[in-house]
């Protein structure tokens, strides 16, 4: 078995492999290589990275005008500070004004457990979510990071990206297919699906292993693309199992957990749902393992939040 | 592109005056104010300098334009409509529902690189342009036009710093130094000087100019790059509401919309400058 990599390191090395293939292909970046695993993308291939320095809105609007001179451009910065100081360059230069920039949130969510909340972004699938013309993706693993990264760079519309720094377990799964815009299928069952996304899939799929083990089999999908949402994986999932779960590494409000939850209700699903995310507080800080366990984002958590919604037996 | 005389070029900034204000009263909104400052400006630019017209418009070596000044988008669509990037009566749609002629350019309008309206963003988007012809080695220039009031927003000055780090003398910024924004001066409201020192000292090749002075426009960005190895930045010394006697200077025709006796007076006074450059 492969050595668990995060999917900041992922990203970095399919992105330098793109980077030798296409020279028109700019990584740029605010003070923010090292934390992007870019170093070794630098000495590579120096040409191909334009640093901007601490500038995260000026980051956005150079990348806009690189790609607007035909550039494939990748802009990289860490998420707390890309989707929120300059969210206004995310949503003219690059979304109104249809550059195709992939803008790369790395270090999401809690990924900075222990710095606080300046360095949590658990705000961005809500903020980007209500700008039109950007696809929102959070890839579970080394595998749907790769495919996100190719995939990105292949369309000619504005992306955005969002990796943790954790090292993430290979998720095996019925069919190695990804994309974008169709949710994954990590695991086949019907007593409820889990519904997740990004670094959360994998504790989702843990609680799928434990009611396994009760003899519930739950379905796991890894909705790595928040938006366009796979309406028709929902729907199948509350038609074709005994409820919802939505899981994610962000904020309750505006993001998978409402998308899904809004999609059902106008549908006329009404289905045992959860929305699983972090609650409207500052959160605890320390290890991003140790808040996920806090908010029950790990195994055992999320198979009690699925007892608690499963018909008594 | 045939080479307009100054004489020529002082014609077209009479007409375009004139084209503005009918618009603008046609539609009832509009940046009166600044698109009278700025005019002089893009007829320059427009007719004398850029390398750019309808034909090669999505050609990659073409100069960009990009106006930062987005709100004073009259004055863009008026050169515009003129050199041919769209029929001219187009225009008697501007603000009208659902025309693409709206308060802001934006690239539903054919010739306008980038949507602006939001302040702040012309400049980062002009040194991406520019930085992508130095890597390509193309000889394309970026342009960009930027208020005063708009200054304040520190998303220039980021822009500015990276400017003059990648070696930028390709692109020429031109700030439409009217010194007047909506509350009043500039030097009121957040005081901008010494404004060329600011620019000087991050690593711009500064030069003064009469903004509304087509000779010395025509003269001024005839010498850019000022500098070899910087970006030029064109300290354009305007009248907000130029060309109007009862507009000029004056804060409140920022937005301001003639009436029907105003707008008479207004025409009439540019029926008197286009006589006298007749004569």
């Amino acid at each position: 078995m492969e050595k668990p990599k995060a999917n900041l390191e992922v990203f970095a090395s399919t992105l330098l492999e793109l980077a030798h293939q296409d020279p028109n292909l700019l990584v740029v970046t605010s003070d923010s290589r090292g934390s992007g695993k870019l170093a070794p993308f630098g000495k590579a291939v120096p040409g191909q990275i334009v640093e901007v320095g601490i500038a995260e809105q000026n980051l956005v609007g150079v990348a806009a005008g690189l790609a607007a001179a035909g550039k494939t451009v990748f802009a990289v910065s860490p998420a707390c500070f890309v989707t929120a100081r300059s969210l206004e360059q995310i949503k003219n230069d690059i979304c109104y004004s249809d550059r195709p920039v992939k803008v790369v949130g790395i270090s999401a969510g809690v990924s900075y457990g222990a710095l606080g909340s300046t360095h949590h972004s658990l705000h961005d699938f809500a903020a980007l979510r209500a700008i039109h013309n950007v696809t929102i993706v959070a890839p579970a693993d080394s595998f749907e990071t790769r495919e996100a990264v190719l995939a990105a760079a292949k369309i000619d519309e504005p992306v955005y990206l969002r990796f943790g720094k954790k090292a993430m377990p290979h998720l095996s799964r019925p069919a190695e297919e990804f994309e974008l815009g169709k949710a994954s299928l990590i695991r086949q069952g019907s007593a409820l699906t889990f519904i997740a996304s990004g670094e959360t899939v994998a504790p989702a799929s843990d609680a799928a292993e434990l009611l396994a083990k009760e003899g519930v089999e739950c379905r796991v999908l890894s909705m790595h693309t928040i938006k366009p949402l796979d309406e028709a994986a929902v729907l199948s999932a509350a038609s074709e199992t005994g409820g919802v779960i939505t899981v994610e590494e962000h904020s309750v409000h505006g993001g998978l957990g409402e998308a899904c939850a809004a999609l059902l209700l106008q549908a006329g699903k009404c289905v045992p749902f959860k929305i699983v995310g972090f609650p409207d507080e500052y959160t605890v800080t320390g290890g991003q393992v140790e808040i996920f366990k806090h908010y029950g984002i790990d195994g055992p958590g999320l198979a009690n939040m699925a007892r608690s919604v499963l018909p008594k037996r | 592109m045939t080479m307009l005389t100054e004489r020529e070029l002082k014609k077209k900034s009479v007409q375009y005056r004139k084209d503005i204000l009918r618009i603008i009263k046609g539609s009832g909104s509009g940046h009166t104010g600044g698109d009278l400052s700025s005019i002089d400006i893009l007829n320059v630019l427009y007719n004398r300098v850029l390398r750019v017209t309808p034909e090669s418009f999505e050609n990659s070596d073409r100069d960009y334009y990009i106006q930062s000044k987005g709100h004073c988008a009259e004055a863009l669509f008026v050169v515009l409509a003129d050199r041919g990037f769209f029929p001219k009566e187009e225009l008697n749609t501007l603000n009208k529902f659902g025309s693409h002629f709206i308060g802001h350019p934006t690239r539903k309008v054919n010739g306008v690189e980038q949507n602006t309206g939001a302040l702040g963003h012309g400049l980062a988007f002009a040194v991406g342009v520019a930085l992508a012809a130095k890597q390509d080695r193309k000889d394309y220039r970026a342009f960009t036009l930027l208020g005063d009031g708009e200054l304040a927003e520190g998303s220039n000055w980021e822009a500015g710093m990276t400017a003059a780090h990648y070696r930028l003398d390709n692109l020429i910024a031109i700030v439409d130094r009217n010194g007047l924004q909506i509350t009043g001066s500039t030097e009121d409201v957040c005081q901008l000087e010494p404004l060329g020192e600011k620019f000087e000292s991050f690593g711009f090749a500064v030069r003064e100019c009469d903004g509304n002075d087509i000779g010395e426009l025509v003269h001024t960005f005839g010498a850019v790059p000022f500098v070899p190895g910087k970006p030029s930045l064109v300290l354009a010394k305007t009248r907000k509401g130029k060309g109007i006697s009862f507009m000029d200077n004056v804060a409140k025709w920022h937005h301001g919309v003639p009436n029907d006796d105003e707008y008479s007076r207004a025409m009439a006074e540019l029926d008197e400058a286009e006589k006298e450059l007749a004569a």
